[in-house]
C-alpha cells in the first residue's frame, strides 16, 4: 500500500494557529490576573500572523493543490473565505475585550475558546471532504455554545446556550445523516470523488443521494440561519452576550458559506436542478419573515438577528443565480462578506452602549445618541443605511451584484420580490437611524455624553468607514470574489 | 425464507429503533439511560454484521461499559424530577407525531425497497476469511485518515476546555492548609510567655 505525504506547507495558517493556540492555552494558565491582557495580545498577534500566511498563498498560489489524501483543498475560495474570517474575527475580539471585562467573563478562556473556533472555520474554508466539513463545523460550533454560556451568571446567557446546543446538536445530527447517506450510496468521502460518482449513477440512486442532500442542506441551513431553520437565531443572538452575538454573526456565516459552496456547488452539481428548487423556497421565505418580523421587534439585539435572517436569505439568491450566471456564486460571497462586516460593526455599537449592571439593547436607548456621541452615531447611520442597500454604502452594490446576476439568469420575479422585500426591510433600518438623529435623548441619558476609549473608537471608525469606502470603491473586493467564487 | 442474518438484523434494527423510542418517552431518567445502553448493544449487533467487529466492541466496552455508566452516575445524583416534563410532551405530541410520520413517509417514499435494492446499489463483495477488520483500520487511520483524526483530538480539547471553563468556580473562601507555612512557622510567633504575678488560691 502507498501513502504519499502530505503538503503540511499547504496548510501552514492552520497549524499556526493550532501551535498558538495550545500555547497560548498554557501560557494563559501562569498567567496573573492583571497580565491577562497578554493572552488578548497573543490571540490577536496569532490572527496576524494566520492573515498574512494566508495573503502569502493567496499571492503565489495559482493552481488547486488538493493533499492530505484527499481531505484538504487549497485553492483561492479556501484562501479568501480564511482572509474574510480571520479579518472578522480580529474585530470581534477587539470589541469583546472592552465587554468581557465590564461584565466579568473569564477573560482567558474566552479568547482560547474564540481561537479554536476560529481554527475550526479555518479547517471548514479547507475541507473538501465530508469528513473534515463536519468535524470543522463540529469544532466551530462546540467552541460557540461555550462561548454562550461563559457568562454563568446570567441566566439568559444560560438558557440562550441550552438552546443554542440542543438545536445544534440535531442540525449537526441531520448533517451527519445526510452525509451517512450520501457515503452508503456513492462510497466516497472525497467532495469531488462524490460528484464525480454523481455523473454516472441511475436516476433512482440520485433520488437517495438527493435524500442525503436535503439532510445535509438542513443542516446548512441552520448553521446559516435561515428560514426554516432560523428559530434559534433570534434567541441565542438576544441572550447570549452581546461580544459573543457579534461574534457568532460574523466570521461563522463566511465559513458556512464555504461548505455551502463545497456541497452544493463542488460535490452536488448532478443535482443542481433540485437543490436550486429548494433553496428558491427556502430564500424567498427568509426574505419574507426576516423582515417583516423584524419590523415588530423593540429589542434591537432581536432585531438585527431577524435581520441577519432576512439577509441570508439574500445569500442563498447567489447560489440560486449561479448555476445560471457567470457572476452568481461570486455575488453571494460579496454580499456575505460585507454583510458580516456591518453586522459585527453594528452589535459592536450595541456593545459599547452597556453598562456593567445593564445591557441598553432596547430600541429606545439609541434614542438621541447623535447628541451623546455624534461621531458613534454617525456610524451606526453608515451601518444601518448599508444593512438597507442605500447608497454609496457598500450594502447597495451587494444587493446590486446579487439583482443583477438574478436577472442575467432570467428569474426577474425573484429580482423583483428581492427588491420589495428590500424596501420591507429599509423601513426598520431608517427608524434607527430616526431615533439617533430626531429624538431627543431619554431622561436618564440627558447631558450624560457617551465616552469609548480610543482604540475601540478607532476600530468602529475603520469598521464604519470601509463600509463608505468599499461602496465607494467596490471593484478590488467584488474582483477577488469573482476570482474564488467561479 | 429469511436466513439467519436477516433475521439478525431484522431483530437487531427493531430492538434499536425501539429503544431509541423508549429512551425519548421514558418518564425515569435511569431508566431512559438503560434504554440508551439497549439501543448501542443492538447498533453494535448490526455492526457485527457489517464485518465491524473492532467497532462494534469497541461501542459496547466504551459506551456501554464506560460512557453509559458515567451518564448512570450523573443522573443519579442529579436527581431530576421526572413528573414535570409530562405535560410538555403531550401538548407537544401531535405536532411531533404529524412531522415524525411526514419523515417517516417521505423516507421509505425515497429509500424505499424499489429505489435502493441490489439492483441499483450492489452488494459489496465478501471478505476473505482470513481479513482483519483492525488491520484495515490501522493502515489508513494514521495515514490517510490522519488530518480528520487530528481534527477529532482537537475536538475533545476544546471539548475538555469549554466543560471546565464552565464549571470552574474561582477558589474564593476555600480553607486549605498551606504546607510551607506551617513548616516554616516559628515558637515565637504561636506561643508568648507573659510574666505574672504567682496568684493564691484563698
Amino acid at each position: 500500500m502507498s501513502f504519499i505525504l502530505p503538503i503540511f506547507s499547504a496548510a501552514m495558517p492552520e497549524l499556526f494557529v493550532l501551535c498558538m493556540a495550545s500555547l497560548i492555552l498554557l501560557v494563559d494558565v501562569f498567567l496573573p490576573e492583571r497580565a491577562r491582557i497578554i493572552t488578548y495580545v497573543l490571540v490577536q498577534l496569532t490572527l496576524i500572523g494566520s492573515f498574512l500566511l494566508s495573503a502569502a498563498e493567496y499571492r503565489d498560489q495559482v493552481e488547486p493543490i488538493i493533499t492530505f489524501s484527499g481531505h484538504y483543498i487549497l485553492d483561492k475560495l479556501a484562501v479568501l473565505t480564511k482572509l474574510f474570517l480571520l479579518v472578522a474575527s480580529f474585530f470581534a475580539f477587539i470589541y469583546a475585550r472592552h465587554y468581557t471585562k465590564e461584565h466579568h467573563i473569564a477573560r482567558g478562556e474566552y479568547y482560547i475558546l474564540g481561537l479554536f473556533a476560529v481554527l475550526g472555520m479555518q479547517i471548514m474554508a479547507s475541507a473538501y471532504s465530508f469528513l473534515t466539513i463536519y468535524l470543522g463545523l463540529e469544532l466551530v460550533s462546540l467552541s460557540l455554545y461555550a462561548m454562550v454560556a461563559l457568562q454563568k451568571k446570567s441566566n439568559v446567557a444560560t438558557e440562550a446556550a441550552m438552546k443554542y446546543f440542543i438545536t445544534g446538536a440535531l442540525a449537526s445530527g441531520f448533517l451527519l445523516y445526510g452525509i451517512s447517506i450520501v457515503y452508503g450510496v456513492t462510497g466516497k468521502i472525497s467532495v469531488a470523488e462524490a460528484a464525480g460518482f454523481l455523473q454516472t449513477v441511475s436516476m433512482s440512486q440520485q433520488g437517495i443521494v438527493l435524500f442525503g442532500l436535503i439532510f445535509m442542506m438542513a443542516g446548512l441551513l441552520f448553521k446559516l440561519g435561515a428560514i426554516p431553520f432560523h428559530l434559534w437565531v433570534p434567541d441565542v443572538y438576544d441572550g447570549a452576550p452581546t461580544s459573543v452575538t457579534l461574534f457568532i454573526a460574523s466570521a461563522p456565516k463566511i465559513a458556512a458559506f464555504a461548505i455551502a459552496m463545497r456541497i452544493l456547488v463542488e460535490a452536488m452539481p448532478g443535482l443542481v436542478i433540485p437543490w436550486t428548487h429548494i433553496l428558491t423556497v427556502c430564500a424567498v421565505l427568509s426574505m419574507f419573515f426576516g423582515n417583516v418580523l423584524a419590523i415588530a421587534q423593540t429589542n434591537i439585539k432581536r432585531m438585527l438577528a431577524y435581520s441577519s435572517i432576512a439577509h441570508m436569505g439574500y445569500t442563498l439568491l447567489g447560489f440560486i443565480a449561479g448555476p445560471h450566471s457567470q457572476q452568481g456564486y461570486s455575488a453571494g460571497m460579496f454580499y456575505i462578506t460585507t454583510y458580516v462586516l456591518v453586522a459585527a460593526g453594528a452589535f459592536a455599537i450595541i456593545a459599547l452602549l452597556s453598562k456593567p449592571d445593564a445591557e441598553f439593547d432596547h430600541i429606545d436607548d439609541l434614542r438621541g445618541l447623535n447628541e451623546r456621541n455624534p461621531w458613534l452615531a454617525f456610524m451606526m447611520l453608515l451601518l444601518m443605511f448599508s444593512m438597507a442597500g442605500v447608497p454609496p454604502t457598500v450594502g447597495f452594490f451587494a444587493k446590486l451584484g446579487l439583482l443583477e446576476s438574478l436577472v442575467e439568469a432570467h428569474l426577474v420575479w425573484l429580482a423583483a420580490l428581492a427588491l420589495l422585500f428590500a424596501i420591507v426591510g429599509a423601513y426598520y433600518y431608517l427608524r434607527v437611524i430616526m431615533y439617533m438623529y430626531f429624538e431627543e435623548p431619554k431622561r436618564a441619558f440627558v447631558g450624560t455624553p457617551l465616552s469609548i476609549s480610543p482604540g475601540v473608537m478607532a476600530a468602529i471608525s475603520v469598521n464604519g468607514a470601509a463600509a463608505l469606502l468599499l461602496g465607494l470603491f467596490p471593484s478590488a473586493l467584488i474582483d477577488m470574489c469573482r476570482i474564488s467564487a467561479s | 425464507m429469511m436466513s439467519i442474518a436477516q433475521l439478525f438484523f431484522y431483530v437487531s434494527a427493531a430492538v434499536a429503533v425501539i429503544s431509541g423510542f423508549m429512551v425519548v418517552i421514558s418518564k425515569n431518567p435511569v431508566r431512559a439511560v438503560l434504554f440508551l445502553v439497549l439501543a448501542f448493544f443492538a447498533t453494535a449487533g448490526i455492526w457485527m454484521l457489517l464485518e465491524a467487529e473492532f467497532l462494534a466492541l469497541i461501542l459496547v466496552l466504551v459506551y456501554v461499559g464506560a460512557v453509559m455508566t458515567l451518564f448512570l452516575f450523573v443522573v443519579m445524583m442529579l436527581h431530576i424530577d421526572w413528573i414535570v416534563h409530562r405535560k410538555a410532551f403531550v401538548r407537544y405530541l401531535p405536532v411531533g407525531l404529524c412531522v415524525a410520520l411526514l419523515t417517516v413517509g417521505l423516507s421509505i417514499r425515497m429509500l424505499g425497497p424499489s429505489h435502493f435494492n441490489l439492483a441499483n446499489v450492489a452488494a459489496p463483495a465478501a471478505k476473505p476469511a482470513d481479513y482483519s477488520n483492525i488491520a484495515d483500520l490501522g493502515a489508513v487511520l494514521y495515514t490517510d485518515y490522519a488530518y480528520p483524526f487530528e481534527i477529532a483530538a482537537l475536538l475533545l480539547l476544546t471539548a475538555i476546555i469549554a466543560a471546565i471553563s464552565l464549571t470552574h468556580r474561582r477558589p474564593k473562601g476555600r480553607k486549605q492548609q498551606e504546607v510551607s507555612a506551617q513548616i516554616a512557622v516559628r515558637r515565637q510567633d504561636r506561643v508568648h510567655l507573659i510574666k505574672m504575678p504567682s496568684e493564691k488560691k484563698r
